[in-house]
């Protein structure tokens, strides 16, 4: 299949995306667009300020060792079982990013408010923990719907993301992306003001008139752009196509945990010619 | 009878999940994951295990909050939590130690625990490294809390404390630990000197019981072939599983 005129590169995607744009992106599983966020870094982008969705492991971690973002909003940054995120552990310890410690939930119902439009979404638990305590943006209201005695719940604000960045596994010549059971992704379209996603394949056909595609695709009017990029989670995986390559996280991981090693890793991996190996 | 401590563990933990319907196993968790699955094989499905990270043993297909919905409507009846510490109260810690925001040393984050810890009626703690470094007085940041006041909704809860020593079970009306029992080769004295908090203890603490026969057989026969889809190297290591 031809790539369709319609789509541009992954990097004129990373230069649609402004300076201090509020950019959500999912979990390791659910497709991450690591060559977009190459070309962030490539880009020089500053200021961004990252929700993950509800978690993140390389691409947070490449993105706060790069100096790209000044705040982040998760449930937690790892590298799994290669061990912590050094660049996420260096900048949270001397206090050069700011971040906004969340619980996964509350991450989704921040986003299912926006999508419904409503300035909030309800969630039970949270209540007594550290993690609410240090967020002045999350509020305990007493169920109006309680009968009898009081009954705290807690309220999540609606949050709006300006950009929703994703891989996917599919994208036609209609603009349609295919992201399957990965509702994470249709959420953060949904809820977000653009979304920009590299997709792996091109569909020959189109998704939104094939029933066995329906149900998993993101119409167009969601999407603002898409570009091919084959690859375009590596070295992260994309489920039923490619696994995570275990080998390049370990030697990032070792690599980023000096600031010096990091650079180096940047100039071979992402500056230099071997980007998309 | 031979067996190690992985088996030994597996065991233990499968018979706290006795009755639980809905067993669900989040990240790095090769022990809890062999463990559902021996519950659901020994039940004959009844007992369903879903295991993150697996294709085959995970039956749901709504993306990441599904978990989390199935969880708030009591649908999830045992799920397994960790810490970077743990206080005798059972509050976790999976933030930081020292000062927050700007702390000595930086762990993950929270995940979905201050939520899962409140509506799932058994959350198993499962911390290996049994030391003062882990087991403190009092967390530094509570990522969730042991217990809540009366008048806060929570069906769940912490049960029990699995460690590379011993076994504690949790007291919901007391907010305490009471040692249930010692791994092979551990004595009451290591426990103490390596818990920096205060638990019950009965008078004759006794060793967590042996892996049972036919259970040690089936987590070498069909167990270590199933946990070997997500954890292989566990598989093969551990439980001695040859493909």
């Amino acid at each position: 299949m031809d790539i369709p005129e319609s789509y541009i590169s992954a990097d004129e995607i990373a230069s649609r995306i402004p300076d201090g744009a509020l950019i959500g992106v999912p979990k390791e599983d659910g497709g991450v667009a690591m060559e977009v966020t190459r070309a962030l870094v490539r880009r020089n982008a500053r200021n961004l300020r990252l929700l993950t969705v509800p978690v993140s492991s390389m691409q947070a971690d490449m993105l706060i060792g790069a100096g790209c973002l000044s705040e982040i909003e998760t449930s937690g940054v790892s590298m799994g079982e290669f061990g912590y995120a050094p660049s996420f552990r260096r900048a949270v310890q001397d206090g050069t990013i700011v971040i906004r410690d969340a619980t996964c939930p509350a991450l989704y119902a921040e986003l299912q408010a926006s999508e419904k439009g409503s300035p909030f979404q309800p969630l039970r638990g949270i209540i007594g923990s550290d993690v609410l305590a240090n967020r002045a943006d999350w509020k305990v209201i007493d169920n109006p719907f309680a009968e009898g005695g009081s009954d705290p719940i807690v309220l999540l604000p609606a949050v709006r993301p300006d950009v929703a960045l994703f891989h996917a596994r599919y994208g036609d010549r209609y603009g349609n992306v295919w992201v399957g059971p990965k509702r994470e992704c249709v959420l953060l379209a949904h809820a977000s003001a653009s979304t920009f996603v590299t997709v792996e394949e091109i569909w020959d056909g189109n998704l939104m008139e094939d029933e066995r595609m329906l149900a998993g695709t993101i119409p167009p009017v969601y999407v603002d752009a898409v570009a091919h990029a084959e690859r375009g989670a590596w070295p992260l995986s994309l489920a039923n196509c490619y696994e995570r390559d275990g080998k390049h996280l370990q030697s990032y991981v070792k690599a980023a945990k000096t600031p010096e090693g990091f650079t180096d890793y940047l100039k071979q991996h992402v500056y230099g010619e071997q980007a998309a190996a | 009878m031979e067996y190690t401590r992985e088996e030994l563990l597996i065991c233990a933990i499968a018979r706290m999940l006795d009755g639980c319907k809905n067993i669900a196993v989040g990240t790095a968790s090769p022990i809890p994951g062999s463990a559902a699955l021996l519950v659901q094989a020994l039940t004959g499905g009844a007992s369903r295990a879903s295991i993150l990270g697996s294709d085959i043993h995970n039956p749901f297909n709504d993306g990441g909050p599904e978990l989390f919905d199935r969880a708030g409507q009591g649908r999830v009846d045992a799920f397994f939590l960790g810490g970077g510490q743990i206080d005798g109260e059972a509050n976790i810690n999976l933030v930081s130690t020292g000062p927050y925001p700007e702390p000595d040393t930086r762990f993950p984050g929270s995940f979905g625990s201050a939520y899962l810890y409140f509506s799932v009626p058994r959350v198993i703690l499962f911390r290996e490294e049994h030391s003062r470094r882990v087991f403190v007085d009092k967390v530094d940041f509570i990522s969730a809390p042991g217990w809540s006041p009366p008048g806060v909704h929570r069906p769940g809860g912490p049960y029990a404390l699995i460690t590379s020593l011993c076994i504690f079970r949790y007291d919901r009306e007391r907010h305490r630990f009471r040692l249930d029992g010692l791994l092979p080769g551990a004595t009451l004295e290591e426990v103490r000197d390596n818990t920096g908090f205060d638990f019950d203890c009965p008078d004759n603490i006794g060793p967590v019981a042996a892996p049972e026969p036919d259970r040690l057989a089936l987590i070498h026969s069909r167990i270590a072939e199933e946990i070997s889809e997500t954890y292989p190297e566990f598989a093969r290591t551990r439980l001695g599983w040859q493909g």
